[in-house]
């Protein structure tokens, strides 16, 4: 099978990734209406826990893949003139790329 | 891409993206608000990633974040985006049910087109009603 042509593996990627998005997005919505951080310290604590830090440089990297599938296919939808679609798949990838290294350095370095 | 393809590519298409000029039953309208919704979510990344930036950094940028849901062009911004999360969220799992085989039948994908398009404008009142 040749994925250029099939498109299989964007479609898979779509998918794995709404899915893990669809249980992060419920599972933050049950703690926001059980127990809803009140202040800094329980929500800095509550992002910074280990598996919530973790969940969520998930959810990012499934959000920036889902949104480079996404958007990707409405540009090759709309956009035509070589040049000017290629320029406008380049500033996409890179503004994502730019967008994760902010994610890991927001969830992973850490503020201390 | 061999050879094949590329003859059967060369051949012109039916091609017709003038949404305004086409006719659209409730599931088109599912989709291309779908698509539209795609694109304002992906708008909403950095701005959404700079607020939690900015919650985190300390109590100060954590008041920031608070003080700014307090003003009604942020909170409209952020009913926008609910509804429009909320719509391709739905518009999505219609999608992975019809991938799986239920729902695809005509009349219930009407139902289910409708069902998405007002359930994602009932979360968006929902969060009206919470943030206005």
């Amino acid at each position: 099978m040749r994925k250029a042509v099939t498109g299989l593996r964007a479609w898979l990627v779509q998918r794995i990734s709404a899915v893990y998005m669809l249980l992060f997005i419920l599972f933050s919505l049950f703690h926001f209406l059980l127990d809803p951080p009140h202040d800094y310290l329980a929500w800095h604590s509550w992002v910074k826990n280990h598996g919530v830090s973790i969940a969520t440089v998930v959810f990012f990297a499934a959000l920036l893949l889902h949104a480079w599938v996404g958007v990707r296919d409405v540009v090759m939808d709309y956009v035509h003139p070589l040049a000017l679609r290629v320029s406008a798949l380049a500033l996409l990838g890179f503004s994502l790329m730019a967008i994760a290294a902010w994610i890991v350095r927001i969830l992973l370095a850490g503020y201390g | 891409m061999c050879i094949g393809d590329m003859a059967e590519s060369k051949k012109p298409r039916p091609v017709f993206f003038n949404l305004a000029q086409i006719q659209m039953p409730v599931g088109a309208l599912t989709s291309i608000t779908h698509r539209v919704t795609g694109i304002l979510l992906a708008l909403g990344i950095p701005f959404g990633v700079y607020l939690l930036d900015l919650s985190l950094q300390g109590p100060q940028g954590y008041a920031q974040v608070i003080a700014w849901f307090d003003k009604f062009a942020f909170r409209l911004a952020a009913i926008v985006l609910v509804w429009a999360l909320a719509h391709h969220l739905l518009a999505g799992i219609r999608h992975l049910l019809s991938d799986i085989d239920i729902g695809s039948e005509l009349p219930a994908a009407r139902r289910s087109a409708w069902t998405v398009n007002l359930g994602g404008v009932a979360v968006a009142l929902l969060a009206a009603g919470v943030l206005l």
